[in-house]
């Protein structure tokens, strides 16, 4: 014996709009979006649909009748999103739940409502509960989908529809409670048939050929003559383990060992799915109820057991198990597909040994911080500070390459420094420079290689570099910033050859 | 210290045979640690020229990581020593602490290269844990000295001082800056030659300058006797 509940948002999108803003709650507002070239409403509040404004109509229209009227974004996705939401959050009343677009949430709840005591107090929670939250809801129970539907949508009398009685309930109701579409509607309102009792009666063959087969189907299901399928969501599994230690655990030696176990079992079902976790959080929960937790990141997707105890490793002396742990937790909040591919870069290796530095650079990042690692990679511009940029992960490959034309210091001083020069004569190299206080003659030089400012990104005046050779040997890259005919130009070192 | 089993590392052709003839069986060995001395910015430029030149040839096989504290070098520039920037992979510490441990985690691991370290000080004991690393994982260090206090003995293989040299193109005098060229010095070298030796890097390749006589062995001697 089959039992059914529809639950109906009335006013989805709105209420949820509300519980967001509660000023909106008494004020007029619809959400609408652009549709052939006009602003349609897509939701309105039960206050706009008091003052006569409805799904469908044109915003201008209703500006028209209601100033006052607010109008916010519709966002397509945002029904069928609150509706997974909310579907997720039904299951604690029955493991299936269906979702039926627009606003509606089927539940078989075939050997639940006992649980909660009968029907009538099942129906009753979960309305009251949703109301709760703020969602305009109306639910209705009976042995099938259609009567469920019907009732929930046009019923009038009680919410609950007893075993076997869907006949009866049925027949007051207007033929809309049946499903149909618009234009089966349309005909029967125009041959006066405005209660379902009007044709229940009539001979089949007669309503298919003026009606249609949806017609048919649609009786059938809502008396239970014919089976009508559910599609039930199917929430995702979180990524998590849990141990339940038999007396409390005190000992490092205690933690490492319920860690590894843990780990073994996460690790286990993310080979079965092909997945690697690049973040995992560790929890103990502690006798007098504090909870401890460390977390650990990778740099590549991993499922090493042995490298993730590792990671967790360095940071086990960090919790504190006080009077004792009761309940270990472990879980992976982000994982990733493992792609073979990903091993690419490393192949230049011999052994292709990636995941071998892919494992290092975590341990380091693990206990120095991500932002201690970096690989550079060429970028094209000629202002040297801006010739590299940082990789933003270990598999980016350049896209440009190095340029190896002019010459660049092995040295770059992070902010070039300012020096004192003895300059023979303009676009000179100079003779001599003082840099922090140590007099240095030069010897050679070769340039200048002028280097504009990249106007698009900054501005300012261009620098002429020089590669100079002093009389001891070391060999420093200076530049003049600017001409000496647009005033006294600075001189800078910026870097030292090898 | 005992000498390492015949044949148990690997050698690196340096392209510089003058030089490696310095090492036990005339070769330059590569799982060990060794250990580059500068004191000033100049010469620590010189060094890290020297020392890329070193790894261009080693990271041919395999992938570098270079750990420092107040690190300078300018990655396009490693390019003109044969190495592409992109596959090393810099880790900028700043506590000293912090460096050795990356830079024993780097040793350890043996998908990488070559590990460079730059710190300034690094006692006997820190060293013999970094050498103890490399005999298990096979992998070449470089640490890189920058002003120590003082010059303590280390466990590390050898013991190198870079200094920058006036460039010149064979003795003429053109103008215009030449091609790097280094006063190398192997201060220490363990059951091998110290000496001192005028390098060159002159397109891609080290080039052993030809000098009329003196070396350090000699003043050594010199000494001794």
């Amino acid at each position: 014996m089959r039992r059914y509940v529809v639950i109906w948002f009335r006013h989805l999108k709105t209420d949820w709009m509300v519980r967001r803003q509660p000023q909106l709650k008494d004020v007029p507002f619809v959400m609408a979006a652009p549709e052939r070239g006009r602003i349609v409403i897509k939701a309105a509040n039960a206050v706009a649909q008091q003052k006569g404004i409805d799904v469908d109509m044109v915003v201008a229209d209703c500006r028209a009748v209601l100033p006052s009227l607010q109008v916010y974004d519709d966002k397509a996705e945002l029904a069928d999103k609150l509706l997974n939401g909310l579907a997720e959050w039904c299951l604690r009343y029955t493991p299936v739940i269906a979702i039926d677009k627009p606003g509606c949430l089927i539940l078989n709840v075939s050997g639940c409502p006992h649980l909660w005591g009968g029907e009538k107090l099942y129906l009753n929670d979960i309305v009251t509960k949703l109301r709760g939250f703020g969602y305009d809801v109306r639910a209705a129970i009976a042995d099938t989908i259609g009567a469920a539907w019907a009732v929930c949508h046009y019923g009038t009398v009680s919410p609950i529809v007893a075993p076997c009685h869907q006949q009866e309930v049925l027949l007051p109701l207007p033929p809309a409670a049946l499903r149909l579409d618009a234009p089966a509607l349309e005909r029967l309102e125009k041959l006066g048939l405005y209660r379902i009792a009007d044709f229940i009666t009539m001979p089949r063959k007669a309503l298919r050929r003026r009606f249609g087969e949806m017609i048919l189907t649609r009786l059938d299901q809502a008396l239970g003559c014919e089976f009508e399928t559910l599609k039930p969501i199917h929430p995702a599994e979180p990524y998590q383990e849990r141990l339940l230690s038999p007396e409390p655990i005190r000992t490092a030696t205690g933690i490492e060992i319920a860690l590894k176990q843990l780990l073994e079992r996460l690790c286990r079902r993310l080979v079965n799915e092909e997945m690697g976790l690049r973040k995992c959080v560790f929890k103990c929960y502690r006798v007098d109820g504090i909870v401890q937790q460390v977390e650990i990141g990778t740099n590549r997707p991993s499922r090493n057991v042995m490298h993730l105890f590792k990671l967790f490793e360095l940071k086990i002396a960090t919790i504190a198990p006080a009077l004792g742990i009761e309940v270990f937790t472990i879980d992976a909040p982000t994982v990733e597909a493992i792609a073979p591919a990903q091993d690419a870069l490393w192949n230049f290796n011999e052994g292709g040994n990636g995941t071998a530095i892919g494992e290092l650079l975590d341990r380091i990042a693990g206990k120095l911080g991500a932002n201690t690692i970096h690989r550079y990679l060429p970028d094209e511009h000629y202002w040297p500070e801006r010739a590299i940029k940082i990789a933003s992960s270990l598999s980016e490959q350049p896209q440009a390459d190095w340029e190896t034309h002019k010459p660049r210091p092995i040295h770059l001083l992070r902010r070039p420094e300012t020096i004192e020069v003895t300059v023979p004569m303009p676009d000179y190299p100079p003779m001599l420079f003082i840099y922090k206080g140590e007099l240095h003659h030069i010897s050679k030089a070769d340039g200048p290689e002028r280097i504009e400012q990249e106007w698009w990104l900054q501005h300012g005046v261009y620098r002429d570099y020089y590669c100079v050779e002093d009389n001891k040997g070391a060999r420093y890259w200076l530049f003049r910033a600017g001409s000496y005919e647009q005033g006294n130009p600075q001189w800078f070192i910026h870097g030292f050859f090898a | 210290m005992q000498r390492p089993r015949k044949g148990s590392e690997q050698t690196l052709d340096t392209g510089l045979w003058e030089v490696e003839k310095a090492f036990p069986d005339q070769v330059f060995p590569l799982g060990a640690v060794h250990e580059f001395i500068s004191n000033a910015r100049e010469h620590a430029a010189a060094t890290n020229g020297f020392m890329a030149g070193l790894l261009g040839r080693v990271v041919k096989k395999g992938t570098a990581v270079w750990v420092s504290n107040k690190r300078t070098i300018y990655p396009p520039a490693l390019k003109n020593y044969g190495i592409e920037p992109d596959r090393i992979i810099f880790i900028d510490l700043w506590k000293q602490k912090d460096v050795l441990w990356a830079i024993e985690e780097a040793l350890k691991c043996d998908a990488v290269a070559v590990v460079v370290g730059e710190l300034s000080e690094l006692s006997f004991t820190e060293s013999r844990r970094l050498q103890l690393a490399v005999e298990h994982s096979k992998v070449t260090g470089f640490i890189h000295r920058y002003a120590p206090k003082n010059e303590n003995i280390t466990a590390c293989v050898s013991r190198w001082k870079i200094s920058a040299l006036a460039s010149s193109v064979n003795g003429i005098a053109l103008p215009g800056v030449g091609f790097s060229r280094w006063n190398v010095q192997l201060v220490k070298v363990r059951n091998g030659k110290p000496g001192s030796w005028q390098v060159e890097w002159a397109a891609g390749h080290f080039r052993n300058i030809a000098r009329p006589t003196f070396s350090i062995t000699e003043t050594i001697k010199q000494k001794a006797g």
